[in-house]
């Protein structure tokens, strides 16, 4: 285990470039992320926090993952703010994969805004150890 | 479904506003005595009292601290990120520490009443305008 304790400072949501515009007028912004790879398979962290269980799309194509969260606005209505740090919207980030994937195998679990991905290699992506005879 | 498109945005809109106005109110500023701005806290008004939304994903309910005195929240934690044993990390941008951090607003609270609740990684404060604090009507006779 690594972990890390010094003093934390917050940075500044980083809001999604694409080359095509959305439809709709909200902001996108860029999950906070965190990959690591072990030996049967990747896993992808992602900080979302606001998303809930149902508005959470993940896919694979072509070699990309792309995930999205939708963030449940209708809990903003009729507040009025007074002071603010953070920008809210939804979240969108997509990732090229180097390994091959087992798709109908990928694992997705949400838990304090925060979501967890595992993708397991496909077996033929998978390193083999070779015996020296 | 159409009203659930409409509505929102316009709350989306009134806050994206109030953040690009920040800079020209002096609310809050100099009055936080934490170390560093986190984690990041929008306020807002509602029906005279005060919610507070914090940005917190990952934490354990259990290492949260709250506490409220007058005109003042305190929040303090410690956010854990860890990895298991043996994998390569290609991509490393959570971040991980202690926090320990102090709000004042510019009413006084009903410390009682505060409610907190965590979901989804937010945590929202609850934070009641004391009834002494709240403008009386003045009938004019």
């Amino acid at each position: 285990m690594c972990d890390v304790t010094s003093r934390i400072a917050s940075e500044k949501k980083r809001e999604l470039e694409g080359k095509e515009e959305s439809t709709i007028p909200a902001r996108t912004f860029v999950p906070t992320a965190d990959i690591y790879e072990d030996r049967d398979s990747l896993k992808v962290i992602l900080e979302m926090p606001g998303v809930d269980k149902g508005h959470i799309d993940v896919r694979v194509e072509e070699g990309v993952l792309f995930v999205e969260g939708r963030l449940d606005l209708t809990k903003y209505r009729g507040l009025q703010p007074l002071y603010t740090e953070y920008n809210i919207g939804n979240y969108a980030r997509s990732f090229r994969l180097s390994n091959t994937i087992d798709q109908d195998k990928i694992g997705a679990e949400l838990k304090d805004g925060v979501l967890s991905l595992t993708l397991p290699k496909a077996e033929k992506a998978k390193p083999r150890t070779i015996q020296v005879s | 479904m159409i009203t659930a498109l409409v509505d929102p945005f316009e709350a989306l809109f009134n806050l994206q506003r109030a953040l690009e106005a920040r800079l020209a109110s002096d609310w809050l500023q100099d009055q936080t005595t934490s170390e560093g701005p986190f984690p990041p806290v929008n306020v807002f008004q509602q029906d005279g009292d005060l919610l507070a939304i914090i940005e917190l994903p990952g934490i354990d309910k259990g290492s949260l601290q709250i506490e409220a005195k007058e005109n003042a929240i305190r929040i303090a934690g410690k956010k854990a990120v860890s990895y298991p044993e043996g994998v390569s990390v290609h991509r490393r941008e959570r971040v991980a520490g202690e926090f320990d951090r102090t709000i004042s607003v510019p009413v006084q609270l009903e410390a009682d009443r505060i409610k907190a609740e965590y979901r989804d990684g937010v945590l929202a404060l609850f934070l009641p305008r004391s009834e002494r604090d709240k403008p009386r009507t003045i009938p004019v006779s």
